[in-house]
């Protein structure tokens, strides 16, 4: 009670003493704890905050590297990157969107698709970026916008590379297109290669070689703010440009054929037999491919799509042709390696022929027929009884199997996507595809190329080269070689491995060639003025098919007029005894492959001459041939 | 009339020349404002502005300082019942009619912008020790009852603004008095037991973006970019500083602006990233050697008022280190407490400074013996 009323301020001021020396030392545990968690975020956590506080600020963006070049192979620049112009909006930095667009609208035009494409991009992006709006101005566009700059704000005219194709549709479907990233492509391709690349190979070379043409992509580290926006480059690796590709195709070659289909429909291949270099190939019609580069326009692309000729297809690669007489040298050589005939052997011709024990006759060309003829004869007048005969000796099991052999009914390999297979008739594949039996009848007509046949043009284009060589088939291919940069030496490609000759004896092939040279060069040749003012000799053999597609009333009607009744095709070698080219031409409609296939094909070999060194006989009319 | 200006001025003067200040102390604090201000000018990105407009509220906080400081003791314990009146009456007033961002906490005098609540961080500990002084200690339970109502009714009404985190420390500077009269250990023990214990109900209380607060702070990740973002990032700041820290105004966190409130709430998360542990350690040695100091100043009071509003500024000033820190640390909730003469603003400065003025007076009029 005494401490209650009585001050005792020493007693009062002691406690206070005690109590302060007490609350000190609980406050420097407290400054511990708290410093002992400091050391927790700074020395324990550090690596972790550290590396949180990194990916805070530095954005790595990726720099997507030049897309290589593509030449012919004498360096003709078929594909480049070329430097064009678009118009870019930073949106932020514009005040009312709606009218601006309205403006431009009007000063340079801008097309509904590309307003579609914009707002979509705007809704993604974050708003200082620039977004583009406009692809490929017009220098008259730029011109137009530079005048009345000064109204739009936050809008700029931006350079950019993009992909051109010199030639145009001349090399459409071999070079193929670039065109942007869809989804498909997204997940076919490796993400992180891709990061910044806007374009990638859809069909043809720019397709197939994809991963030469393409390059190591680089990236820059850039800081940004709390707002992503950046800020300053940090560090910068250079991407490395995709390599340089030169093309086996000679566009000399390529073009003159072009030239010389005038616009019919149909393909061609020209193969250096020697190696399998393609050196030409040809579908008519074409398309242009810069089109489809910056996003094709609907009205571009439904008149692509919709126009009977199907300039779309690539009918070199995956074509359907009824190859007609083109196979008799390759049935031919089955007879004399499998022992039916000597190339002495004569048949007679009497214009129609019998399976003993039938009444169905099989006609040849023609009416009356050829009378007796030889190997060389029968290839030269194209007779159709000689081959009816052989192939119902062979059967359709040896006849397939020994086609089999020049690379029929298969893919060549050839470096493309999409190749087609063509259909080599066999019982087997007529079972698989129709459930049904083989009848002779079918091994009849399948000695001259008709019935289930089916080649693609690079097919027969290969075979061709195979047996102008005597049997050596190479896989045909169109990268001659590449070139890292611009400066350095193009290193060529590796040689596809040659196969084992098929012909056994090469008197069998002496004499085929022989029947072949006589198409071209023999008084009775199907293509006898073919070769004329040629200063090599040219061995070929034409091939005239029954069309077996268009059904449609309108065809019907039109199929009364013969020319459009057939399909047809020529197929070419020279110099005969030494080949250095072979070639092919297939057309969708005329009246026989000696007399409108050959001319085409003649133009590819005198376009080919120039290469050799040799001044083409089209220069010098008048002369006969020696 | 120009007689008082005169004597006013000679008045001024010979506090300049003759100022009754404890050196250590006042020398620590100058210290402190001058880290304070190479950190402000680096959070703010060399804005000078910024930097000078921070430079003239210390001065003026250490003018009001040093006019304190020449204010005996005796004079403030007279002034006490009124200034706290005041104060409260300020309050209330600010409750009835304030304005502010969000929160009712300023008032304006049309000359002035200021927080009403700011003032009662020095009248609390005043009225609070001078209570404690009409009677012998420990203190009664009599007291001690009108000592709750004290310091509950004003914490109660700040809390309400709502601005938890002054109300914590406004109810903390009383609180520290009465531990310091020597209140006895149990008594302590008592309140702390049904302080747990209202604890649920203070929740129930508790403004909803107050109790997310807390929510946040104990998985800031389940919300990283929305209330676990100020966590977050000044976690990664802090951390990222590492031991040496990563050089003045190289702070990337606060720099390019991940780090937000980085002038003022978060400025320790700044100085943290940039002076890594090696700083922060000598900073909290700092802020200890000014609580020491200031504590031994308290005992060597020579009244009881005195030694217990000298105990309780010190003890005060020690929980906005330990509010401050433990936030940006990510070990307490988020609340608006500042880094004291760091972080940028004026009232708190000011309010800061005027505080230790008061502990300057009491150092003037210290007891010549010790015993």
């Amino acid at each position: 009670m005494k401490t209650r009323t009585i001050r005792d301020t020493r007693q009062e001021s002691a406690v206070f003493v005690r109590r302060a020396i007490v609350g000190f030392l609980l406050i420097l545990v407290a400054l511990c704890v708290l410093a002992s968690r400091f050391w927790f975020l700074q020395v324990v956590k550090h690596r972790e905050l550290q590396s949180r506080s990194d990916e805070n600020r530095i954005l790595t963006r990726p720099l997507a590297p030049a897309r290589g070049l593509i030449y012919d192979r004498n360096g003709v620049l078929l594909a480049e990157n070329i430097a064009a112009f678009r118009l870019e909006v930073v949106p932020e930095q514009v005040q009312d969107m709606e009218s601006l667009l309205a403006d431009l609208k009007l000063t340079i035009g801008i097309s509904e698709d590309d307003l579609d494409r914009f707002r979509s991009l705007v809704k993604s992006k974050r708003s200082y970026q620039s977004i583009p709006l406009r692809l490929k101005l017009s220098e008259e566009e730029i011109a137009r916008f530079a005048v009345s700059r000064w109204r739009f704000r936050g809008v700029d005219v931006v350079p950019y590379l993009t992909r051109f194709y010199p030639r145009g549709k001349k090399l459409g479907h071999l070079v193929g297109y670039v065109g942007r990233i869809d989804a498909a492509d997204a997940e076919r391709l490796d993400a992180s290669r891709y990061a910044g690349t806007t374009h990638v190979g859809k069909t043809g070379i720019e397709r197939s070689y994809e991963e030469l043409l393409h390059g190591e992509p680089g990236y820059e580290l850039v800081e940004v703010n709390a707002d992503r926006r950046p800020l300053r480059v940090l560090e910068r690796v250079a991407p490395k440009p995709g390599r340089n590709l030169y093309l086996t195709v000679d566009v000399r070659i390529q073009e003159a054929g072009e030239l010389a289909f005038a616009d019919r429909p149909g393909a061609s291949v020209a193969i250096d037999p020697r190696n399998g270099e393609v050196l030409a190939m040809i579908s008519v019609p074409s398309f242009d491919p810069n089109l489809f580069v910056n996003g094709i326009s609907q009205t571009d692309y439904n008149a692509l799509l919709n126009s009977p000729d199907k300039p779309l297809l690539d009918r070199a690669l995956r074509g359907s042709y009824v190859p007609g007489s083109t196979i008799k040298p390759f049935v031919a050589a089955a007879g004399l390696e499998l022992g039916l005939r000597k190339p002495s052997d004569t048949v007679m011709s009497t214009g129609e022929f019998f399976i003993p024990g039938q009444q169905r006759g099989y006609r040849d060309v023609r009416a009356g027929g050829h009378g007796r003829v030889d190997l060389v004869q029968s290839l030269a007048q194209s007779v159709n009884t000689y081959y009816y005969a052989l192939a119902l000796e062979l059967g359709i099991d040896r006849f397939s199997s020994y086609m089999a052999r020049f690379g029929f009914g298969k893919p060549t390999g050839i470096d493309l996507e999409g190749e087609g297979s063509g259909v080599l008739p066999s019982k087997e594949w007529k079972q698989g595809r129709f459930g049904k039996p083989w009848y002779p009848g079918e091994t009849v007509i399948s000695g001259i190329g008709q019935g289930f046949w089916v080649v693609t043009p690079v097919q027969l284009a290969s075979a061709v080269a195979t047996i102008s060589v005597g049997g050596v088939a190479h896989r045909p291919r169109l990268l001659h070689a590449t070139q890292q940069g611009i400066g350095d030496a193009p290193e060529p490609v590796a040689e596809s491995q040659a196969q084992p000759a098929i012909f056994r004896d090469p008197a069998n092939w002496n004499a085929i060639r022989e029947g072949m040279i006589a198409v071209v060069n023999g008084p009775t040749g199907t293509a006898r003025t073919m070769g004329i003012g040629f200063p090599y000799v040219i061995a070929g053999k034409s091939g005239t098919a029954e069309r077996y597609s268009r059904t449609t009333e309108a065809w019907q009607h039109i199929s009364q007029v013969a020319i459009e009744r057939h399909q047809v095709l020529f197929e070419a070698f020279t110099p005969a005894e030494a080949p250095r080219i072979s070639v092919i031409v297939a057309l969708e409609a005329g009246r026989g492959g000696g007399r409108d296939a050959a001319p085409v094909a003649r133009k590819m070999l005198d376009a080919w001459l120039i290469g050799e060194g040799q001044v083409p006989s089209t220069a010098q009319s008048g002369v006969d041939p020696p | 009339m120009n007689g008082a200006l005169a004597n006013l001025g000679y008045r001024l003067k010979s506090m300049l020349r003759r100022p009754r200040f404890d050196l250590p102390l006042a020398g620590a604090l100058l210290l402190l404002a001058l880290v304070g201000l190479a950190t402000q000018y680096s959070a703010s990105d060399l804005d000078v502005d910024q930097a000078i407009a921070q430079g003239l509220r210390l001065l003026l906080g250490t003018v009001l300082m040093i006019v304190i400081s020449r204010i005996p003791p005796s004079t403030l314990r007279n002034w006490t019942p009124w200034l706290f009146a005041g104060s409260v009456l300020l309050l209330i007033l600010v409750t009835l009619l304030g304005e502010g961002r969000g929160a009712n906490r300023w008032l304006d005098l049309r000359v002035v912008r200021f927080q009403p609540s700011e003032l009662l961080k020095l009248t609390m500990p005043m009225m609070v020790a001078w209570t404690l002084n009409l009677r012998p200690l420990p203190p009664s339970w009599s007291t001690l009852g009108l000592v709750s109502v004290l310091i509950a009714v004003p914490a109660f009404l700040i809390a309400e603004q709502p601005d938890l985190g002054t109300a914590l420390l406004v109810a903390a500077s009383g609180l520290f008095a009465v531990y310091l009269a020597g209140i006895a250990w149990w008594r302590i023990g008592l309140v702390v037991v049904s302080a747990a214990s209202v604890m649920p109900v203070a929740w129930h209380f508790m403004h909803e973006y107050q109790r997310n607060r807390v929510r946040t702070l104990l998985d800031p990740e389940s919300d990283p970019l929305g209330l676990g973002w100020h966590i977050i990032q000044s976690k990664i700041a802090v951390g990222s500083g590492g031991l040496w820290g990563k050089g003045w105004h190289n702070g990337t966190q606060s720099r390019l602006e991940f780090l937000p409130e980085h002038t003022t709430d978060f400025i320790f998360s700044v100085f943290a990233e940039e002076w890594g542990l090696i700083g922060v350690l000598l900073l909290l040695l700092l802020y200890a050697f000014i609580i020491g100091r200031s504590l031994w100043i308290a005992s060597n009071a020579k009244d009881t008022y005195s030694r217990l509003l000298a105990g309780a500024i010190s003890m005060a000033f020690f929980v906005y280190v330990l509010v401050n820190g433990g936030m940006i640390s990510g070990i307490l909730p988020v609340v608006g407490v500042p880094l004291p003469l760091v972080s940028y603003g004026g009232t708190s400065a000011v309010s800061l400074l005027a505080g230790f003025g008061v502990l300057m007076s009491i150092h003037a009029q210290r007891r010549r013996v010790a015993t």
